[in-house]
């Protein structure tokens, strides 16, 4: 029986929805994420100031790479939006 | 009071530089209301922005998108002979008037070009809808009407006139620096010259030699050119009008290639220690063997480290550049609300649009490090050597040849010092 309702029903709005909700758990992760980077990056410059220069890079790197992992996500998230 | 006066001179400077940055920007909703898609005021914002993100067959001129550049449509036809036109044929001007407010717009229509070949007659047009929408396609008689059919495209299309203007711009910084230091020795560039050389030495030193080691000098070639291609295409994608405008990292096609050409290079130089580790790495028997989970997922992860440089370039510009689009069309959306909100929405969008073009020029530099700096991690971990066992059956790994900061820097002395013979 709830397959038959499925066949009738069209998926549009639920993609959209999922679409939506992907997109929206992605940031937040990415946000958590990139703020941990950021504390411990700050916590470890106060620790040792000459060190500033490198730690700074390889922040901004590891953010770069956290940043794909979310961008990934928001990749799914718009290819689910074409589901008919 | 001398100090004043240089900050003074130096002020002008930056202002004058600032409102060069200012009016390229500002030039970007001038770019975006352009666009010919004015349907009565009805303005259809997805249309606009895959319109700006796609590819075409010509080159749109800056602020009049009716009128493009030609470029050649190389096409197959379905019975195996060539055709290539200009892609102005393809498409006419139309040019309607709307009766009550009397405004004149232009619009694109696309038209059938007939061409005659051998005493046959060939058709080709733009496709207005379906799968192939916006591509071009032949149209072959089918009883009373036509059908569709899809020919081998290989035209050069705006992205593909983008990506050889690119080429050219790497090429010549390159080759202008190599032609600086053949005539003037070893002595160190100024200006425009020595940013570039800056550059180089910060992606040679910091990523390239600190984690290659010993070789280096085989895949610094490689690593140099991804860094510099991608951070071109970065930035010639974010300047509004020709040659700029083209989004070419934005575009799956340009990354996955890119990607895979690092996929290529860490194979096709592994090493047979590097394939053991793959086929029959150091673990248990019973992960191996009878069910080949760990190759299973050695071999997978041979795929997905590559797709995910791809898929992190291109969804990082792509995202920029979708973001900056609907921060300017903004502007339009609100101009519908009436004069206060629109003239609010207007200074809040182009200050907010600004801000996410600088932040689009940073993430460009960054990404393609990042790009860089993978690449050359995934060809250091390919081409590995063997472990060595010593006397006790433990390993110990072989003194990789890794550049810490003392070699580093007594090279680049023993550069200053041979620079300044020179000189003197």
């Amino acid at each position: 029986m709830l397959s038959t309702i499925l066949a009738e029903l069209s998926l549009q709005p639920i993609a959209g929805l999922g679409a939506a909700l992907g997109a929206a758990l992605a940031a937040i992760a990415a946000g958590i994420g990139i703020g941990k980077i950021g504390s411990s990056a700050m916590e470890a410059i106060a620790r040792q100031p000459e060190a500033a220069g490198d730690i700074r890079s390889s922040m901004i790197v590891i953010a770069a790479l956290i940043e794909g992992v979310a961008l990934f996500a928001v990749i799914v998230s718009a290819l689910a939006l074409f589901i008919k | 009071m001398r100090l004043l006066i240089s900050i003074k001179e130096g002020m002008s400077k930056r202002i004058s530089t600032l409102a060069l940055l200012l009016a390229l920007v500002a030039a970007f909703p001038f770019a975006m209301s352009a666009s010919g898609h004015d349907d009565g005021g009805e303005l259809d914002v997805k249309e606009i922005i895959f319109e700006h993100l796609g590819d075409g067959y010509g080159w749109e001129v800056p602020f009049a998108h009716v009128y493009r550049i030609p470029l050649p449509v190389i096409v197959k036809s379905e019975d195996g002979k060539w055709f290539c036109f200009s892609s102005d044929d393809l498409t006419e001007i139309d040019v309607t008037e709307n009766k009550e407010t009397g405004k004149v717009t232009k619009h694109l229509v696309p038209v059938v070009k007939i061409i005659k070949k051998d005493g046959k007659e060939y058709r080709f047009t733009l496709a207005k809808e379906g799968d192939h929408k916006d591509k071009v396609v032949e149209l072959i008689p089918d009883g009373n009407g036509y059908r569709e059919y899809r020919p081998l495209d290989i035209s050069i299309t705006k992205n593909v006139a983008a990506l050889f203007i690119a080429t050219i711009l790497v090429t010549a910084m390159v080759m202008g620096l190599v032609r600086y230091y053949r005539r003037k020795g070893l002595r160190a560039p100024r200006k425009g010259m020595g940013f570039f050389e800056m550059l180089v030495s910060f992606v040679y030193y910091d990523t390239i030699k600190s984690t290659l080691g010993e070789s280096t000098k085989r895949f610094a070639p490689y690593l140099l050119t991804c860094f510099f291609f991608i951070l071109t295409m970065n930035l010639v994608g974010l300047i509004v009008i020709f040659p700029g405008g083209a989004n070419l990292t934005g575009n799956i096609a340009v990354t996955l290639v890119l990607a895979f050409m690092t996929f290529v290079v860490t194979n096709i130089f592994g090493t047979k220690h590097y394939w053991k580790e793959i086929f029959w790495p150091d673990v248990p028997l019973f992960l191996k063997f009878p069910l080949p989970i760990m190759q299973m997922i050695e071999v997978f992860g041979i795929f997905t480290k590559p797709a995910a440089l791809c898929v992190r370039l291109f969804a990082n510009m792509m995202g920029g550049h979708i973001i900056v689009i609907t921060l300017t069309l903004l502007i339009f959306i609100f101009a519908a609300f009436g004069a206060g909100v629109a003239g609010g929405a207007t200074v809040i969008s182009v200050l907010f649009s600004i801000f996410m073009l600088l932040l689009d020029v940073l993430v460009s530099f960054i990404q393609a490090y990042v790009f860089t700096l993978l690449s050359a991690l995934f060809i250091s971990m390919a081409v590995v050597k063997e472990h060595e066992h010593n006397a006790e059956g433990d390993e110990t790994y072989p003194q990789k040849e890794r550049c810490d900061r003392q070699e580093i820097a007594e090279e680049k002395k023993a550069l200053a010092d041979l620079a300044k013979e020179v000189d003197a």
